[in-house]
């Protein structure tokens, strides 16, 4: 099988998914979660059993106390109180931003330098943008249907993806890089494709293995966590899938478009 | 002979860590000598239940240059009114961000948060006290009594440790307002000789004697003080004297029967989770997979004791990341097992084994430092001000990157001494 002959489709079909989420965050944006607007989310279990969630967003401290204190005359039972001031949300946008951008010029220099050469690293880095984005995207359509937040959790969720997507295409660029040594003569996108060939039932068990992890964790692993499980398991899909499909073909196009260069010269 | 030593070690290494993963203990007792230590696991607010609080420390009023002794009186003040709740292990962390000056306190179990609030952001009160002698009923001893009187924090300027000029001893120099420099006179001298208590938040921090009647509006307390016991009075003095006033920004309670209720859905999910990522390998690669599952049974109490011993505060996100290191772990041996595959058409069984550990140790070497990395960031070991300090991510940073070492251990080292010793046995029989 020639894999890489259809290196455009891979890539289409990265482009058609990213293109979706990204209409979606224009149509609807992210349902941020009380981590980011401020306010209050509460629960609390009522003398009669029942249970209630109050949601308020843009709350001062003496309303939240407020609406506290009415509970506690009710007697009602809280099962959890998450109060956060205005000055939080774009505190934790910027140290998130943070976070993501040194990350990923972190692991870009790591992969750069471990396979000397930068379109290694920056081969790798566009496919972790790439999951990102699916993402992003995905939640924002998440959050449109079914309510899921943009919060906390999913910030963790996201920088988890990044190094992900990472070890996957790690896996597969060491792959190309052994095969380089040891094969002469055989041109770049035969090498390529072999590598993702032999790595492929790796690829695809792992990532089984932690689906199956992920999965009984949703299903189990009750309320809280729900939605960043989501968050993870989008992301190791997607990052199965970059790192055979973005990664590997943007290897091939880099490599001919600089061939293409050096005949014209 | 070597291979003997090793495969001991590593049923050594199990044994001892299943016996601090479960939950009674140890309980040795050998003749007279008996030990008995119980190991817990220490848990997060989001599963034991508790308060997470964020202050936000208003410096406006302070000096630029103050500042930094302004956050550390902020923070010794509300770590003694944290201490009053009786709480276990209470923590009180300073975090700045771009001219914000935050103080996070985690308050395990607490009942009452609202009191708890209220008590915290309050600010510091200091006032210096007069002892008065009450003349009591004829013949009875006198008593005697604390009157505040009018000379508080606000009349201070600042406070700093300073060394006597003559016994070279840490004492602690203490600056009046030009106000405060007059009450002060005023005080010290209708109280030559005896005792003037400084009194922060109903606590006497400090009982100075006054020798004389002391005016110009600076004073010094000396005494044998150790060079620590003058810092901490310095800043206790510095926390009532500089007018910082604290805020509740940000507060998360979890309730006790939502942690308990996590707790068990954990253990729901890790039981079955590990179960089916062990039947799976076992499906896949047969008796190689057994061998992983072994590895994976290692690893999974290794994790537990690590967690026990170092000891890791266990959040609910620190059960994904343990679950996700759990995927990690398994890399390796299908990493391995797939080169496995492939080498052993090419050269007999026992080399193939050991030419692919040798191949799959670049990528697995490779890949999971790009793990640590991100790990690292989210953990943010060396509180860099850009980032996040404390909270539920840092717990699931902590277990991802202990999972990853750990994984490096079972993966390579017990795996790959119980193949060899599996495979030296099997040495003419397919595998």
């Amino acid at each position: 099988m020639k894999w890489m002959n259809y290196r455009w489709l891979y890539l289409l079909i990265s482009g058609i998914l990213i293109i979706s989420g990204i209409f979606g965050i224009i149509r609807w944006g992210f349902k941020f979660g009380v981590d980011f607007t401020g306010g209050v989310v509460a629960e609390y279990k009522m003398p009669s059993g029942e249970a209630r969630v109050l949601r308020f967003k843009n709350l001062s401290t003496d309303e939240a106390e407020k609406i506290r204190a009415e509970y506690k005359a009710q007697n009602a039972t809280e099962v959890r109180f998450d109060y956060v001031g205005p000055a939080i949300g774009p505190e934790l946008i910027k140290k998130t931003l943070t976070a993501l951008i040194v990350s990923a010029v972190l692991i870009l220099l790591w992969v750069a330098y471990q396979f000397k050469s930068i379109k290694y690293g920056i081969s790798a880095t566009i496919a972790t943008i790439h999951d990102s984005f699916i993402l992003l995207g995905s939640f924002a359509i998440f959050g449109h249907f079914f309510g899921a937040e943009v919060d906390f959790l999913f910030v963790t969720a996201m920088l988890t993806i990044l190094s992900f997507s990472v070890h996957d295409t790690i896996v597969v660029f060491d792959r190309i890089r052994e095969n380089l040594r040891r094969t002469t003569g055989l041109p770049f996108p035969q090498v390529v494709n072999d590598s993702i060939l032999q790595t492929l039932v790796r690829s695809l068990n792992t990532s089984l293995t932690t689906i199956l992890v992920l999965f009984t964790l949703l299903i189990f692993g009750g309320e809280s966590i729900r939605w960043f499980v989501v968050a993870l398991l989008v992301g190791i899909i997607s990052g199965t899938y970059s790192s055979i499909f973005n990664a590997a073909p943007l290897l091939v196009l880099w490599e001919e478009l600089s061939a293409k260069r050096r005949s014209k010269k | 002979m070597k291979r003997i030593w090793l495969i001991s070690f590593i049923i050594l290494i199990t044994a001892v860590s299943t016996i601090i993963a479960l939950p009674q203990g140890i309980n040795l007792k050998i003749g007279d000598f008996s030990f008995n230590k119980k190991f817990d696991l220490k848990l997060g607010l989001d599963l034991a239940g508790g308060s997470q609080l964020i202050f936000d420390a208003d410096m406006t009023k302070v000096p630029e240059d103050k500042r930094e002794v302004a956050i550390q009186g902020v923070r010794d003040v509300i770590e003694r009114r944290v201490n009053l709740f009786g709480v276990s292990e209470p923590t009180v962390q300073t975090s700045t961000f771009e001219g914000k000056n935050r103080v996070i306190v985690e308050l395990p179990g607490i009942k009452d948060t609202q009191e708890a609030t209220k008590l915290i952001g309050k600010t510091a009160q200091l006032v210096f006290a007069e002892i008065v002698e009450i003349p009591g009923p004829e013949g009875a001893t006198p008593s005697s009594t604390l009157v505040p009187t009018n000379l508080t924090g606000a009349d201070l300027e600042s406070s700093e440790v300073v060394y006597d000029s003559q016994t070279g001893k840490p004492s602690i120099s203490i600056q009046f307002t030009k106000e405060g420099g007059e009450k002060f006179a005023e005080i010290t001298g209708r109280n030559i000789l005896k005792a003037l208590p400084i009194v922060l938040d109903g606590e006497i921090i400090s009982a100075p004697t006054v020798q004389e009647k002391i005016t110009g509006g600076s004073a010094q307390i000396s005494g044998s003080f150790t060079l620590d016991e003058a810092k901490q009075l310095s800043i206790q003095l510095n926390a009532g004297a500089l007018p910082v006033s604290i805020n509740l920004v940000s507060e998360k309670t979890v309730g006790a029967s939502l942690g308990a209720d996590s707790i068990s859905d954990s253990i729901t999910a890790g039981v079955i989770g590990i179960s089916m990522v062990a039947l799976f390998m076992f499906l896949a690669y047969g008796r190689l997979g057994l061998v992983a599952d072994v590895g994976l049974f290692v690893f999974a109490v290794i994790s537990l004791a690590l967690y026990k011993l170092i000891p890791i505060t266990l959040t609910l996100p620190g059960i994904a990341g343990f679950m996700l290191s759990v995927g990690m772990a398994v890399d390796s041996n299908i990493l391995i097992f797939e080169r496995f595959k492939e080498e052993k058409l090419k050269r007999s069984v026992s080399d193939a084994l050991e030419v692919s550990f040798g191949r799959a140790w670049d990528s697995i070497r490779d890949a999971n430092i790009a793990t640590l990395v991100t790990a690292f960031i989210l953990a943010n070991p060396l509180d860099w001000k850009f980032l996040n300090v404390s909270g539920p991510v840092r717990g699931f940073a902590l277990t991802l990157a202990l999972g990853i070492a750990i994984s490096l251990f079972t993966g390579l080292f017990v795996s790959r001494n119980l193949l060899r010793v599996l495979i030296r046995d099997r040495k003419d029989k397919q595998l």
